[in-house]
């Protein structure tokens, strides 16, 4: 098994397309809060893993490191993950950044969704908006989109 | 992921994009992209390498300062899958000639995933569907299906992809132990389908259930690969 054969099983996947680019702005970076939202389907061992084709999101605690995997797809690398979280989830980094004042503030919540998704309706319509809308009720700016 | 990224942007986020799947990348043309040309499953590229990975973040939130999207940039440094190494891990040798080969290997690599997990914790280990405890068993039921037993009635303990992983993720994990440093991606996959008993027998399994005519959604996710 190899990363190239990985990806090749991607190829024909059928793609959403997005008539119109919506763009935001952000404040000055030094003044930004951050938040990381994954498709990795991280989620800390109290809360539900994800089921196949799961929509829905689970919000992270940048505190804690027991952090699971629940991706369903077998087609990728898990052992960078296992151990350094911050290969997927760059949670130290970025708090290194707010350290040295290169970005304003790390969010009080991160994000994960589950990636391999086929049917992207409710993520468009549902779950993503009120992904968004917690984040901006968090005060966040900026967000770091990482997949796994 | 990229479709978050629309989503995010029109409810006055700002957002950047990490990936590692070129096509994707620039057929979904998320507002801000940073194509990372990186091994699935590392999108910061290097674990344990906080320099590397504080590179990759610079480029990405320097694309903040794009006035309009989409955008899409590419990181500099590629990581290449090395696709001639596989993990070299020793193996324990045979305790109980009465077991099947698959399980004993099983149970003996139990004090390397217990290290492991000590060390690092079990991010990415058992505990979806099976815990470790539990992962002799299921693999027994895997060699029951690779021997003709049909799938429903092996005793295999959830979905079946599922529980693949958790058996895959107990090698993987127990590997790192095994081989005291952090391989590179896809190495300690290549070692569990290639080089241990519990691989080829998932392997054998999968080609069992594939043969005998059964659902693809059952056989085609137990382990890497098409």
């Amino acid at each position: 098994m190899t990363d190239r054969q990985a990806k090749a099983l991607t190829a024909d996947l059928e793609l959403p397309t997005f008539d119109a680019t919506a763009f935001t702005i952000p404040p000055p970076l030094g003044t930004a809060t951050v938040a990381i939202v994954t498709t990795a389907s991280l989620h800390h061992p109290d809360q539900d893993d994800f089921a196949p084709t799961d929509t829905s999101f689970r919000i992270l605690d940048p505190a804690r490191r027991d952090l699971q995997l629940g991706h369903w797809s077998p087609n990728f690398d898990a052992t960078g993950f296992a151990v350094d979280v911050n290969v997927v989830f760059p949670i130290d980094r970025l708090q290194e950044l707010a350290d040295t004042g290169r970005i304003g503030a790390v969010a009080p919540h991160h994000l994960a969704f589950a990636g391999n998704q086929f049917e992207l309706t409710q993520i468009r319509l549902d779950s993503g908006p009120a992904a968004a809308k917690l984040l901006r009720a968090d005060g966040v700016d900026v967000v770091l989109l990482t997949p796994v | 992921m990229s479709t978050l990224a629309h989503v995010f942007e029109a409810a006055g986020l700002a957002t950047v994009a990490l990936g590692s799947i070129r096509a994707h990348m620039a057929g979904v043309a998320p507002p801000r992209g940073l194509f990372c040309d990186f091994p699935l499953g590392r999108p910061l590229g290097r674990p344990a390498d906080p320099a590397f990975q504080h590179r990759v973040l610079a480029q990405a939130l320097d694309l903040l300062q794009t006035a309009r999207g989409p955008t899409l940039a590419e990181f500099p440094e590629s990581i290449e899958d090395d696709e001639n190494v596989t993990l070299a891990c020793p193996l324990p040798p045979r305790f109980d000639p009465d077991a099947h080969p698959a399980v004993d290997e099983a149970r003996a690599l139990r004090p390397g995933f217990d290290r492991a997990v000590a060390r690092y914790g079990n991010r990415a280990g058992t505990g979806r569907v099976v815990d470790a405890d539990d992962i002799p068993a299921a693999v027994e039921a895997f060699a029951r299906v690779a021997d003709g037993t049909p799938w429903k009635e092996a005793g295999i303990p959830g979905i079946p992809a599922r529980v693949a992983q958790d058996i895959r993720g107990y090698y993987e994990t127990a590997a790192l132990a095994l081989a005291e440093h952090t391989p590179g991606a896809w190495e300690t996959t290549r070692w569990f389908l290639d080089a241990t008993e519990t691989g080829r027998t998932l392997r054998a399994a999968r080609q069992r259930l594939e043969d005998a005519g059964v659902s693809r959604n059952v056989w085609f996710y137990l382990m890497p690969g098409g």
